[in-house]
C-alpha cells in the first residue's frame, strides 16, 4: 500500500475504497417506479373524466388522490420501503412530496402539536418550497418584462 | 513518569480489576442477526412498551444496568459508580434511566467509543482504590439516533452503500477488584486524530485513521505483536473501515489481518439484513462485548482480547456546517 502522509492523500484513498451506489440499477429502478406511479395519477385522471367532470376539478381531484395515496402508504409503513427501492422514483411524484411532510408528522409528534409537528412539519419539504417559489417569482418577473417588452 | 504508565498512551494495571458481570439488551433486528443466541435479552419491537424512540431507549438503559447488577445478587447499594453515556443529545438516555438508582453517576460522551471509555475509567478507579465495584454501561437505538441524526423513519429515502445501521441496545458491565477475570490488564486512551472527512455516511473512514493509531501505540508501548491477542476487535468501523485499519496497520509494519475483527461486522448478516457497511452505534461494541465476547471469555475460547472502541466526535450542526469528523478509538485489553 502507497504511503498516506497528507489529508488529501487520504481523502483519495477513501474515494476509492468506497462502494459508489449502484447509478444505473438506480436510474431503472426509478425510471419504473415513477412510472407507475404517473400511470396511476393517468388512470385516476381518464376515470374522472369519464365522469364528465371539467379538466380543473380533474386535475385537482387527482392531485388530492395521489397526495392521500402518498400519506397513507407513509402511515402503514409502506412508502419508506417503496422509496428504498425506487429513490428519486418514488421522491419525485407528488406522492414523494406527501410522504415528505407525513414523515416528520409522524416522527415529531411526541414533541407536541406545536413545537413538534407544527414546527418540524416542514423540515424537508421547507427548502424545495422555498426555492420552488423563490424561482417561480424570479421567472414570473422575468416573464413579465419579457412580454411587456415584446 | 508515573508508575503505571507504559508511554505517553498506555498504562498497566497493577491489581487488574475483573468483569464479573455483564448484561446486553438488543432489538428484533439484532436478535435476528448471527449473533442473536448471545444476548440476554431481545425486546419485541422497538417501543418496548414505551410512547416514544427516547423513552423506549431511557428503558433499555435501565433494564441493562438492572439487569447487569442482579445478575451476580448485587443491589445498588453495592455499586459505587456508574459510568454511562450514549448518542442522544446531553445523554438523556444514561441520565434518565439511572436517575432512581441512587449510585453516584459519571455521565460520559465518547459517541461510539463510550463503552472502552466508560470501562478505562472504571478499571483506574478500582485499580487506584476508590471503588470495589461499579457499572459501565452504554445505550443506542437506531430510531433516536436516526430522528436526530438523519431522517425521519417514514421518509422514503435511499442510503448510501457506505451507511452503517444504529444498534439498538445496551450493553453493561461490572468491574470488580475482587474476581476472577477476565482482567483488564492494559489501557491505552486514544488521542483524537481527524484525517478531513465529512462525510457523515462514511463514519467508518472518519473513525479508521484514530483506530490504527490507538492499535499501534498499544502495540509500540506495550512492547506485544498483534499476534499476542486471540482477537483484537474495532467497535463499529463497518466493512469500509475494517479494511481501511488493516491498511493503515499494514504500512505502520504490523500484519493483522489473522486475527482481527469489528463489531460492526459481527452483528448483523449484510447480505440478509440490509445493512450496507455494518452496524454502528455505542450498543454495536456494548451489546457484541456483553453478549458475544463475554461468553467467549468465560468458555476460555478467547484468551486475550484487545477491545478499541470507536467513535465519530460529530453533531448533525457541525456536519451541515461541513466541518470534518475527529475520530477517537479508545483500547483495552482483556485477559483471563
Amino acid at each position: 500500500m502507497r504511503k498516506i502522509e497528507t489529508k488529501k492523500d487520504y481523502q483519495k484513498y477513501v474515494d476509492e475504497k468506497t462502494p459508489n451506489s449502484p447509478i444505473g440499477k438506480n436510474i431503472l429502478k426509478a425510471f419504473i417506479v415513477g412510472g407507475i406511479i404517473c400511470l396511476i395519477g393517468q388512470w385516476i385522471s381518464d376515470g374522472l373524466r369519464a365522469m364528465d367532470l371539467d379538466d380543473k376539478t380533474v386535475s385537482s381531484v387527482t392531485s388530492i388522490s395521489l397526495i392521500f395515496i402518498g400519506i397513507f402508504l407513509t402511515a402503514i409503513n409502506v412508502y419508506n420501503r417503496i422509496g428504498k427501492f425506487a429513490g428519486a422514483g418514488s421522491i419525485v411524484p407528488i406522492t414523494g412530496f406527501a410522504n415528505s411532510i407525513a414523515s416528520p408528522a409522524i416522527e415529531f409528534k411526541s414533541e407536541g402539536l406545536v413545537l413538534g409537528v407544527g414546527a418540524k412539519l416542514f423540515q424537508i419539504a421547507g427548502p424545495v418550497l422555498v426555492y420552488g417559489i423563490s424561482t417561480s417569482i424570479v421567472l414570473g418577473i422575468i416573464y413579465y418584462f419579457v412580454s411587456t417588452a415584446g | 513518569m508515573a508508575q503505571k504508565r507504559l508511554g505517553t498512551q498506555t498504562i498497566k494495571l497493577s491489581s487488574p480489576p475483573s468483569i464479573i458481570s455483564a448484561y446486553s439488551i438488543v432489538g428484533p433486528k439484532e436478535g435476528e442477526g448471527p449473533l442473536g443466541k448471545y444476548f440476554d435479552t431481545i425486546i419485541e419491537d422497538e417501543f418496548w412498551g414505551e410512547q416514544t424512540w427516547e423513552k423506549s431507549e431511557t428503558k433499555i438503559a435501565r433494564e441493562c444496568v438492572a439487569n447487569c447488577i442482579s445478575k451476580v445478587k448485587l443491589s445498588y447499594e453495592d455499586i459505587n459508580y456508574l459510568l454511562a453515556g450514549d448518542l442522544i443529545n446531553q445523554c438523556t438516555p444514561s441520565a434518565f434511566g439511572n436517575r432512581d438508582t441512587n449510585i453516584p453517576f459519571l455521565g460520559l460522551f465518547g459517541a461510539c467509543s463510550t463503552f472502552v471509555e466508560g470501562i478505562s475509567i472504571g478499571s483506574m478507579l478500582i485499580d487506584g482504590g476508590f471503588a470495589d465495584n461499579l457499572v459501565c454501561a452504554t445505550s443506542s437505538h437506531f430510531c433516536s439516533a436516526e430522528k436526530q441524526f438523519r431522517f425521519p423513519l417514514e421518509l422514503g429515502n435511499q442510503r448510501p452503500p457506505s451507511s452503517q445501521w444504529t444498534v439498538t441496545g445496551s450493553g453493561s458491565v461490572m468491574l470488580s477488584s475482587s474476581g476472577t477475570g477476565p482482567y483488564i490488564t492494559t489501557i491505552t486512551t486514544g488521542k483524537m486524530v481527524d484525517m478531513g472527512i465529512k462525510d457523515a455516511n462514511n463514519m467508518g473512514a472518519a473513525m479508521a485513521p484514530a483506530a490504527a493509531d490507538t492499535m499501534y501505540m498499544h502495540f509500540k508501548e506495550t512492547g506485544r505483536a498483534p499476534s499476542y491477542y486471540d482477537l483484537i476487535l474495532t467497535g463499529d468501523l463497518g466493512y469500509i473501515g475494517k479494511s481501511i485499519v488493516v491498511d493503515l496497520m499494514e504500512s505502520r509494519g504490523y500484519n493483522i489481518r489473522s486475527n482481527y475483527n469489528d463489531c460492526g461486522i459481527l452483528i448483523f448478516d449484510k447480505e440478509k439484513q440490509d445493512t450496507h457497511s455494518g452496524g454502528s452505534g455505542c450498543a454495536c461494541c456494548a451489546t457484541t462485548f456483553c453478549g458475544y465476547i463475554y461468553n467467549q471469555l468465560q468458555a476460555k475460547k478467547l484468551k486475550r482480547v484487545l477491545l478499541i472502541a470507536t467513535g465519530a466526535l460529530m453533531s448533525p450542526t457541525t456536519a451541515q456546517q461541513k466541518e470534518s469528523i475527529p475520530g477517537i478509538a479508545h483500547a483495552i485489553s482483556i485477559e483471563i
